[in-house]
């Protein structure tokens, strides 16, 4: 498709250095439950990028997964009252 | 600060205002409650209450992330579309030529590890967040930080409307 061998082109003038980008990644890597409690030093940025993919893939797969149960939940439940006592409580 | 888990600090957190969103957008649903249970109309339950959890985080983040514009975005084109569907112009979509893209140094390292060229997990990730596609890798992993932190909030909101509702 395109020529992804022209990475090699990071320019001196680049604004952006590898310890902004590795204090970024390792910012992610305290956000994926999987590599939390492994230091960075441990964990390549490769690694974390991928273990960051297969994580934001199952919380959408959670999400699919809450949505499909609270569907079949509203066939049968009249949501008024339950509505009210969820917004107060999330609210309170 | 004492914080219980399940209640915003804020009253006006991201995660009050997806809560109050994501549950008008259900009271909607059921005004127009549908007798029938057919698969056809289960299917489409389902899809919009997954819709509106998405447009429901992303109004409540507001366009102050290049993720929660990228969906807003998606969403009014959809809309668009669906009420001028003989229009072809309404569709808007931006992509940016894949040479625009900066390549991150900080992966060259790893060329052959679990990925062939070291850039399958940065395009993986490209694809997973909203709007990644036109990022440069520092904004990338920026957007993808709070997205996921979203997320997080997203699927613990409904899993609380979940135990709400079946207990």
């Amino acid at each position: 498709m395109s020529s992804r061998r022209s990475r090699s082109r990071q320019s001196g003038a680049s604004r952006i250095s590898d310890d902004q980008i590795a204090d970024l990644v390792s910012r992610l890597q305290q956000l994926i439950p999987e590599i939390r409690n492994r230091r960075s030093d441990k964990v390549s940025a490769s690694k974390v990028l991928q273990e960051t993919c297969n994580y934001i893939r199952s919380l959408h797969r959670e999400v699919d997964d809450l949505s499909d149960r609270l569907s079949e939940l509203l066939e049968s439940t009249d949501s008024d009252s339950a509505q009210a006592a969820i917004i107060r409580s999330l609210l309170m | 600060m004492k914080t219980e888990k399940n209640l915003p600090r804020n009253p006006s957190s991201i995660k009050t205002r997806f809560a109050v969103k994501f549950l008008q957008a259900m009271n909607k649903m059921n005004k127009r409650k549908n007798p029938s249970t057919s698969m056809a109309v289960k299917y489409k339950r389902y899809q919009f209450i997954r819709a509106a959890a998405t447009s429901s985080m992303a109004s409540a983040v507001g366009p102050r992330r290049a993720w929660s514009r990228a969906v807003l975005r998606k969403m009014r084109n959809h809309t668009a579309i669906h009420r001028f569907p003989m229009n072809n112009k309404t569709r808007t979509t931006r992509r940016f030529p894949i040479t625009r893209r900066k390549r991150s140094s900080i992966l060259r390292g790893n060329p052959r590890q679990e990925d062939d060229l070291g850039f399958g997990q940065e395009d993986d990730l490209r694809g997973l967040v909203p709007g990644g596609q036109g990022m440069d890798f520092c904004r990338l992993l920026s957007e993808t930080a709070h997205y996921i932190k979203c997320l997080k909030t997203q699927v613990q909101v409904m899993t609380n409307v979940l135990h709400h509702y079946s207990t």
